[in-house]
């Protein structure tokens, strides 16, 4: 392996853990590579800031702006980057292998940085694969990227800081919402409360929360509180074309093209998940995320995590985490890292970032029927696979989500079980009578992003330009 | 494109144009936007259909995460839409079931 | 009475060690001849060859070092048909058997020549007939049209064929347990104590009794083994796989290398290392198997991988199966070996029979399956 390309330190993902990361470790003097699979830099939450597309700025917001100060960090930092780069594979020794304009190519690290961000929370409920289904993030991205806003008549359903602010920014854009149909379980309220110490530190993110719904108010849109049996159905040509809930007593049903659903987000852990990181579940979260020390490194002495992808804390928390693991990683490289004051100041931030989380992780822990579907509801999209066959595996012997796997090719599907993954470990142990902690996770294989045949059959051959050997 | 799904385009700043074909329509879409969201502001839907049972489907979480917005892209098959971006005479087709191998025998 | 009785959770006629399709195959065919069995897994965790394998019923080459393999090979093979009819008719569970006749391709003239002579000298040792053919490119792209223009040839093996593994596994679970058997998801066995006449086996589940005890627990039964007086050599051979995605038919017969699934998928694999316990993957060996898979059907170029993985092959120092009762502790058994599809209608028949019966079938001679020809 001595002709590969050799980096102090490879970063993978250009969101904002990423590029703060990329800033610290080029003004440490660091020789850094960053790979992002978006052609520009933001990651999802400042996508397309570079070149903000909406005339009107007010629609998204100025959180959103914030994104650019971080851009502008990156661009005079001094390093490599490469966009529109998948990382398909990561080896035990330090090498990993990328795939780029149809090409893959490794290169070797001595440190890692896996910056990869959160993916929303899989939300399965009947109909949730009909075409005009989509993510509350997905409607963002949209609107972000192309200034796109959903086919009206538009329904919003789910849970979520982010559920509010979709629905506030497409008010804004002048979108027509039928109805915003909040499923947060009335029981959550309660027990958030006991969380409020904290949410009263974080009282900035609260007073946010509350002006969203004000504005929601004020807009005249529709809004069932505390809604169940949420169902989307398909009209005479397959595609959605209403949905119903229950609030209370009452069946409603409302007619659209479009619902955006949404249950959080939670970390993207399918890089870690196939090197082999140990991951831990996390009860309050509901969600697996990578054991950590605190200073970031993973169970692999040269593996990092930082941002979202550790554990969901926000664009704010994935900022001043991407300085704090960096610094730490200069520091093991035996450079000059910051000042320990500096540092501690860090610290403090990013407790305060913090203290938020528990009240918000309670409140906006979602309804059973998404975390744990019955009946014929769609668990494997790729695969269509029902939570009933999932359910009824048990009784056939399955013990565990790769025997789930090889019974009923549930997460063997392009996906690679990032929709399935964490609902098929919940079934099995409800069916078992067990919790997620001791039912585990599918082994995640690689590649983690498909790559034509050709592109690794490549690889063995010897190559001119150092693609490999 | 029986019904219009089409999705709203906002006041926006400048842009080039760029001309694709979806489905055999020619359309316009902005330079640097993916191919997902020029299908979606067309107004096609569904944009595939699986695989295992033929059912259609439409782009669903557009960050490369879901894999349901694979489509027939320049002739290459089971491609994600979110994460292509469009160029100019680009030619996107509804992804059909599994894919094709060999298109010139089959 | 020692603690391990006190604690005893059940008792069964047979036992047999390992939930993967040997230890499946066997126990589904003790139990069909009405004796209670439990099968005892270690879970989801287990290394599990019978996941990660290719799905071939594959009998061209096999036993070209021991007679007796290949007989049993084609036993076992011709055996299939029934076992599969057997598993559709009482599970409903479609295994996808197909036995049409499988390819060994070749990339070059002497990969094709070394080939040629095996099956030559094997159709030598084997007086009622060794069907294969030799095809060159040309009579190899009759049959399969998408053949990459530099293959040299290919072996015709008509007795091949292929299976989905994971449906088999889950196909046996049903008609085992259907029929009465016992599915006991035990954790590992640590331990085999032989006990008037009987076995006790600890558990991280507590203390199960039987009569008679199967060790099928694949690189398991070199611990378990010297427990009840069998030495078993073992070792793992890791073989790498991937997985393309679904694809429309262009493959109707499987290869050594490659086979298209009845899904669609195409499955890529045959690498041999010695890895020690090591299930996962590495760059290199997977871009080689890519490699001579698209060089032999270059139309896979442009195809997805979506999933690659590593599984263990359970070798012996001569590749071969060890099939062997203990002499000491008569009543326990250990069987091993690396073809566990192919030889799964072999081990829900004859040798299921030989276990409950404790005679074997006078068309295989079992003895040349001894553990004993390693201390030699």
């Amino acid at each position: 392996m001595t002709g590969l390309q050799q980096y102090d330190l490879v970063i993978l993902g250009a969101g904002p853990a990423g590029m703060a990361s990329a800033k610290e470790a080029s003004e440490a003097g660091l020789n850094t590579l960053i790979l992002d699979e978006q052609p520009r830099a933001g990651g999802q939450i400042y996508r397309n800031i570079g070149r903000p597309i909406l005339q009107n700025r007010s629609i998204l917001g100025e959180d959103y702006y914030v994104g650019e100060s971080l851009l502008a960090g990156l661009a005079q930092a001094s390093l490599t980057h490469i966009s529109n780069a998948t990382v398909w594979e990561v080896t035990g020794d330090n090498t990993l292998c990328f795939s780029a304009e149809g090409m893959s190519r490794q290169v070797g690290f001595k440190k890692l940085l896996l910056a990869t961000g959160a993916q929303e929370r899989p939300v399965p409920f009947p109909g949730w694969t009909l075409p005009g289904v989509m993510t509350c993030g997905a409607a963002q991205i949209l609107l972000k990227s192309s200034g796109l806003t959903p086919v009206e008549p538009l329904v919003i359903a789910g849970s979520g800081p982010l559920l509010l602010l979709i629905a506030c920014q497409l008010i804004r854009a002048g979108v027509r919402v039928e109805g915003i149909v909040e499923t947060t379980p009335t029981a959550n309220y309660g027990r958030a409360l006991k969380e409020i110490g904290g949410a009263i530190k974080g009282w900035r993110h609260l007073l946010k929360g509350m002006r969203m719904l004000n504005e929601i108010r004020r807009s005249g849109v529709k809004f069932y509180k505390c809604a169940t049996e949420l169902r989307a159905e398909p009209g005479s040509d397959g595609n959605l074309a209403s949905v119903s809930f229950r609030k209370g007593s009452t069946l409603h049903q409302l007619e659209c093209q479009t619902l955006l659903v949404h249950q959080g987000v939670i970390p993207n852990t399918q890089l870690g998940r196939a090197i082999g990181l140990e991951h831990q579940w996390d009860e309050v979260q509901q969600c697996w995320k990578p054991t950590l020390l605190e200073n970031g490194c993973s169970s692999h002495p040269d593996i990092f995590i930082a941002g979202d992808s550790a554990g969901i804390g926000g664009a704010i928390v994935a900022e001043i985490q991407g300085r704090t693991v960096t610094n730490e990683i200069v520091q093991q490289l035996g450079l000059k890292g910051k000042k320990d004051s500096e540092i501690d100041s860090l610290r403090k931030e990013l407790a305060d970032q913090l203290a938020i989380r528990p009240f918000l992780d309670y409140l906006y822990r979602p309804l059973d029927m998404f975390l744990r579907p019955q009946g014929e509801t769609i668990v494997c999209r790729c695969e269509e696979v029902s939570a009933t066959e999932i359910r009824g595996l048990v009784k056939q012997g399955c013990v565990g989500p790769n025997q789930t796997k090889a019974f009923c090719r549930s997460g063997m599907g392009p996906c690679q079980g990032r929709q399935c993954g964490s609902t098929v470990t919940a079934l099995l142990a409800d069916e078992l009578g067990s919790n997620p902690s001791d039912v585990g996770y599918y082994n995640i294989r690689f590649p983690i992003k498909p790559v034509t045949l050709g592109e690794l059959a490549s690889l063995s051959q010897p190559a001119q330009d150092g693609t490999v050997k | 494109m029986a019904a219009d799904f089409s999705f709203n385009r906002l006041p926006c700043n400048e842009r080039a144009e760029v001309e694709i074909t979806i489905e055999g329509h020619k359309v316009i879409a902005l330079e640097g936007e993916t191919v997902a969201a020029a299908v979606m502001h067309s107004g096609l839907r569904p944009t595939r259909t699986t695989a295992v049972s033929g059912t259609g489907r439409a782009p669903y979480c557009m960050m490369g995460v879901c894999f349901e917005c694979l489509m027939n892209i320049d002739g290459k098959p089971n491609t994600q839409a979110c994460m292509t971006e469009v160029s100019e005479g680009m030619v996107i087709t509804v992804q059909q079931g599994a894919r094709e191998i060999g298109g010139d025998r089959l | 009475m020692t603690e391990s009785v006190r604690l005893n959770r059940g008792s069964s006629d047979v036992a047999v060690i390992g939930g993967g399709l040997v230890g499946l195959c066997i126990a589904l065919g003790i139990q069909k001849q009405g004796q209670q069995v439990t099968v005892y897994d270690e879970g989801d965790v287990a290394l599990r060859a019978s996941r990660g394998n290719f799905g071939l019923v594959w009998v061209q080459g096999k036993g070209d070092n021991l007679p007796e393999y290949a007989r049993i090979t084609r036993l076992s093979a011709q055996l299939w048909a029934g076992l599969a009819d057997d598993l559709t008719q009482h599970t409903g569970i479609d295994i996808q058997l197909q036995q049409r006749g499988g390819l060994f391709v070749c990339l070059s003239e002497s990969e094709l020549q070394k080939r040629q002579v095996i099956l030559e000298q094997m159709a030598i040792e084997h007086p009622e007939g060794y069907p294969y053919e030799v095809l060159d490119l040309q009579q190899l792209r009759e049959m399969i049209p998408d053949i990459g223009p530099e293959v040299a040839g290919a072996t015709w093996g008509p007795e091949d064929g292929h299976v989905n593994p994971l449906y088999l596994m889950r196909a046996l679970v049903a008609r085992f347990e259907s029929l009465g058997g016992k599915l006991v998801n035990a954790g590992r066995v640590s331990n085999i104590i032989p006990q008037q006449g009987q076995f006790v086996l600890q558990t991280e589940q507590g203390d199960f009794s039987c009569n008679k005890v199967v060790l099928a627990a694949g690189l398991g039964n070199k611990e378990l083994g010297p427990m009840v007086g069998i030495d078993a050599p073992v070792f793992p051979n890791r073989g790498q796989v991937l997985i393309a995605e679904r694809v429309r038919p262009f493959l109707h017969y499987p290869t050594g290398h490659v086979r298209q699934t009845e899904e669609g998928t195409v499955q890529c694999g045959d690498s041999k290392e010695d890895v020690g316990f090591d299930t996962g993957t590495t760059t290199e060996v997977l871009a080689q198997i890519a490699q001579r898979a698209t060089t032999m059907f270059p139309l896979l170029k442009e195809v997805n991988l979506i999933r690659s993985w590593g599984a263990l092959r359970i070798m012996t120092p001569d590749g071969n199966p060890i099939y062997q009762q203990s002499k000491q502790y008569p009543g326990a058994y250990l069987v091993t070996c690396h073809s566990g599809v192919t030889l799964a209608a072999a081990h829900a028949g004859p040798i299921a029979d030989w276990i409950s019966t404790g005679s074997a079938d006078s068309a295989i001679d079992l003895e040349k399956f001894h553990g004993s020809r390693f201390q030699l």
